[in-house]
């Protein structure tokens, strides 16, 4: 008996054929993705436009005309203006920049004292990266470290007046360092003030919560700028006589109360995320109040609004620059003092100034918002609905 | 044996059990806190008004009648260096609406075009918005209000040699000038003229809604709309015989003559306010998008909607319900960070108070007013934002 043959059916595999050339490689790609439809034809053609008219020239003013090195305004400006550029000229002074490069960074602090916020600045790089890669052990003996023991050192490491340190006082401090200062203590003051502010909110002891809520809602309502004038108009006031706090003091305690209440509407949304078994599962286990919100609440709650506290933290960093304005030399601030430096100063001066402070501000920020992504992923354990 | 050691039982209750009781315990923690609260602001009140004294300075409201005798570089209402503090006061207040309200569109406007850019398949327009997002997110407000002012603004050319924009419009390094409308006798009845187009409008729809669900015809609501509140102001304005021209700034040889000039104070913030608003904003629309499922969509497909349709009458309306709340606090953000005026000397409410402060000494007086007036304008906001949400919400049964 021989076996059925059909005939109809192939019994060898066709070679495979080449797709059209329409659709594959980099024509496919950007019929795909740029001339989809007719309007998104005339989309990419406006947008390239737009790009040929905006990008040559800054990226001609930025680099190609820039003006890289120089020891003083004339590198910068124009025959007219009394440099040494030709007429018409325009271009980045990162001349400036590089010769205030210490300036930005360090502020008056004293030349032949500056390693020591540099020293304070590595200390805290070596606490931080540890903390911010998840696999390294001893996080607990770490974040006591970063948080309870660099600042109080740093303190006296830049502050100066023991172990034979020259004093250095805050009005000499500045530039970056200030700006890193600033936003260091604000974060760390603000997460658990803010915390405390959002259990507060949500106590069943009416005192307390209105308390709370009216601390959270006057200081959400109004600008940081009021809140940094009370601070440093309104605070000697309330003083006794004699008694002073210093400036920095101020602004610091100023930016940590306005971000505190920030952190706390952002807190309050992760405790009313958690479903109220979780407490009542904490109650029925004996656990005392404060067992019950650190082991069982607050970790879950934490970790939902990362991303908001992230938010915040950036907020924080970004409302620094406002102590320019009360007074305050922060890298804003420092930039801003050394346009009118004679030595300096041309129509280009500013507009670079402002690009690089700038670029640094970007840098810090965009770091924390990828970083918050990342451990949004790592943290996300498929809980989500 | 030993369970009888540790029961306490129900007669001999051991000393402290009252304080154990959650309640009583509650009203302690209370008192405590009532009592350390007010003994604290007994002793800031005592500092203050001893200080006070000390610096010869009466405190209340007072001082608002006196002269102000400084100038303020834009005011919407009559004010010279004679005006009392108060009314200075008010200028600032005006301005700081001003610009907050200019800011507010022009944000809206930019950040929805970007947010649906981010959305957008075409990948240049996508990445492109990504990057102005990316940008002006992570960089502090004051310093594009400062790279608007003296990094640009600063640097135009001077008066004489004014830069020609289109609709008669010239801009130099002491702002932007523009034809000033000159209102003659008549144009209150073009204003008359849109009003009753606005309220036909309303009307007009209203009774094409109502048409539609009885029977089931579509009339043209957009285009009578528009013809009604384009042709009937138009119609006035040449009835009344054209009772409105324009003052246009003329390229003197020295400076500018004539029309309208908003200084570079104004415009920098303006601009700086709208853009990082903007790129919040952005995020926003494009989460709200996205959090409007697939299947709405695919279901309005489905049922043979056309796409235009989709998006004007599925998606939008869903997508507005999670915008609109977050939308709010970015417009009391811009409100608030228009504040920033300070910096660069517009003559908002805090920068008129802090030159009032300066010259008066009335800390707590000055930055009382700041409070209520920010706390009132925040409040405001967000009950009339409240009542829109609730009005847009979703009805669950």
């Amino acid at each position: 008996m021989n076996t059925h043959q059909t005939n109809f059916v192939r019994t060898s595999m066709l070679e495979q054929s080449t797709p059209p050339v329409l659709d594959k490689g980099y024509i496919a790609w950007i019929r795909k993705n740029l001339l989809a439809t007719p309007l998104d034809a005339v989309l990419t053609i406006i947008a390239l436009l737009a790009l040929a008219w905006l990008l040559p020239p800054a990226i001609k003013w930025l680099f190609i005309d820039a003006s890289w090195t120089g020891g003083g305004r004339g590198v910068c400006a124009t025959a007219a203006q009394g440099g040494s550029q030709p007429e018409g000229w325009s271009g980045a002074c990162w001349a400036f920049v590089g010769a205030k490069f210490d300036v930005f960074m360090f502020g008056r602090y004293p030349i032949d004292e500056r390693w020591r916020p540099m020293l304070v600045g590595i200390l805290f790089v070596a606490l931080l990266v540890p903390i911010l890669i998840p696999k390294l052990p001893y996080k607990g003996l770490n974040a006591i470290l970063l948080f309870g023991v660099l600042p109080i050192v740093s303190f006296f490491i830049l502050i100066g007046g023991v172990l034979g340190l020259p004093y250095v006082e805050t009005p000499l401090w500045g530039g970056l360092m200030v700006t890193l200062i600033l936003s260091f203590v604000g974060i760390a003051v603000s997460l658990p003030l803010g915390i405390i502010l959002a259990l507060g909110r949500r106590s069943t002891m009416p005192v307390i919560r209105l308390l709370c809520t009216f601390f959270i809602e006057i200081v959400r309502g109004i600008p940081l700028i009021t809140v940094l004038f009370m601070a440093s108009v309104m605070l000697p006031l309330f003083l006794p006589q004699g008694m002073t706090v210093d400036k920095f003091l101020r602004a610091v305690i100023g930016v940590s109360l306005f971000a505190s209440a920030y952190m706390a509407e952002v807190v309050r949304g992760g405790l009313q995320a958690i479903p109220k078994g979780q407490a009542e599962g904490a109650d029925s286990l004996g656990l005392s109040y404060w067992q019950k919100m650190r082991l069982i609440v607050l970790p879950q709650a934490l970790k939902l609004v990362i991303p908001g506290i992230v938010n915040t933290f950036i907020g924080l960093f970004k409302d620094t620059s406002l102590v320019s304005i009360i007074g305050m030399f922060d890298l804003l601030g420092i930039v801003r003092q050394n346009f009118s430096d004679a030595n300096w100063a041309s129509p280009v001066t500013p507009l670079s100034g402002l690009v690089f402070a700038g670029f640094v501000f970007w840098l810090f920020c965009f770091g924390m918002s990828r970083y918050s992504g990342f451990m949004e992923r790592r943290l996300d354990k498929g809980h989500k609905r | 044996m030993s369970i009888d050691a540790t029961t306490p039982s129900g007669k001999d209750k051991p000393a402290g059990s009252i304080l154990n009781d959650p309640k009583i315990r509650g009203i302690i923690y209370q008192a405590v806190t009532l009592l350390l609260l007010v003994a604290f602001i007994y002793w800031v009140a005592m500092n203050t008004s001893e200080n006070l004294k000390r610096a010869n300075i009466a405190s209340g409201y007072g001082f608002l009648n006196g002269r102000a005798g400084f100038d303020v570089g834009q005011s919407l209402i009559a004010y010279s260096s004679d005006s009392t503090y108060g009314r200075a006061l008010v200028v600032g207040f005006f301005n700081t609406i001003l610009v907050a309200v200019a800011g507010i569109i022009t944000a809206t406007i930019i950040g929805f075009l970007v947010g649906i850019g981010r959305l957008s398949k075409n990948w240049l327009i996508a990445k492109l918005s990504m990057v102005y997002v990316e940008v002006f997110r992570n960089i502090p407000p004051l310093l594009v209000i400062f790279f608007w002012y003296s990094g640009v603004l600063a640097v135009l050319p001077q008066p004489k040699e004014s830069v020609a924009l289109p609709l008669n419009m010239y801009i130099n390094n002491r702002g932007l000038a523009f034809p000033k409308p000159i209102f003659d006798s008549g144009s209150q009845f073009i204003l008359l003229a849109l009003v009753i187009a606005v309220i036909g409008s309303i009307l007009f729809s209203r009774y094409a809604n109502k048409k539609q669900a009885e029977t089931g015809q579509r009339m043209p609501v957009l285009w009578t709309v528009l013809g009604l509140l384009i042709g009937l102001p138009l119609l006035t304005y040449f009835a009344t015989g054209m009772p409105i021209s324009f003052d246009v700034p003329v390229a003197g040889k020295f400076n500018l003559t004539g029309g309208s000039v908003v200084g570079p104070e104004f415009l920098s913030l303006f601009l700086a306010l709208s853009f990082y608003t903007a790129s919040f904003i952005a995020e926003i629309v494009r989460a709200g998008i996205r959090g409007v499922s697939h299947g709405q969509s695919e279901a309005a497909h489905a049922l043979g909607v056309r796409p235009g349709l989709t998006t004007r009458l599925v998606v939008v309306p869903q997508a507005m319900r999670i915008i609109i709340p977050p939308l709010t606090s970015q417009y009391l953000n811009l409100t608030k960070n228009s504040s920033l005026a300070i910096a660069i000397g517009y003559s908002d409410l805090v920068s008129t108070g802090g030159t009032i402060l300066n010259q008066t000494g009335q800390a707590i007086e000055i930055v009382s007013i700041w409070i209520v007036v920010y706390l009132t304008l925040s409040l405001s906001t967000s009950l009339i934002m409240n009542w829109f949400n609730a009005k847009m919400a979703l009805v669950e049964r």
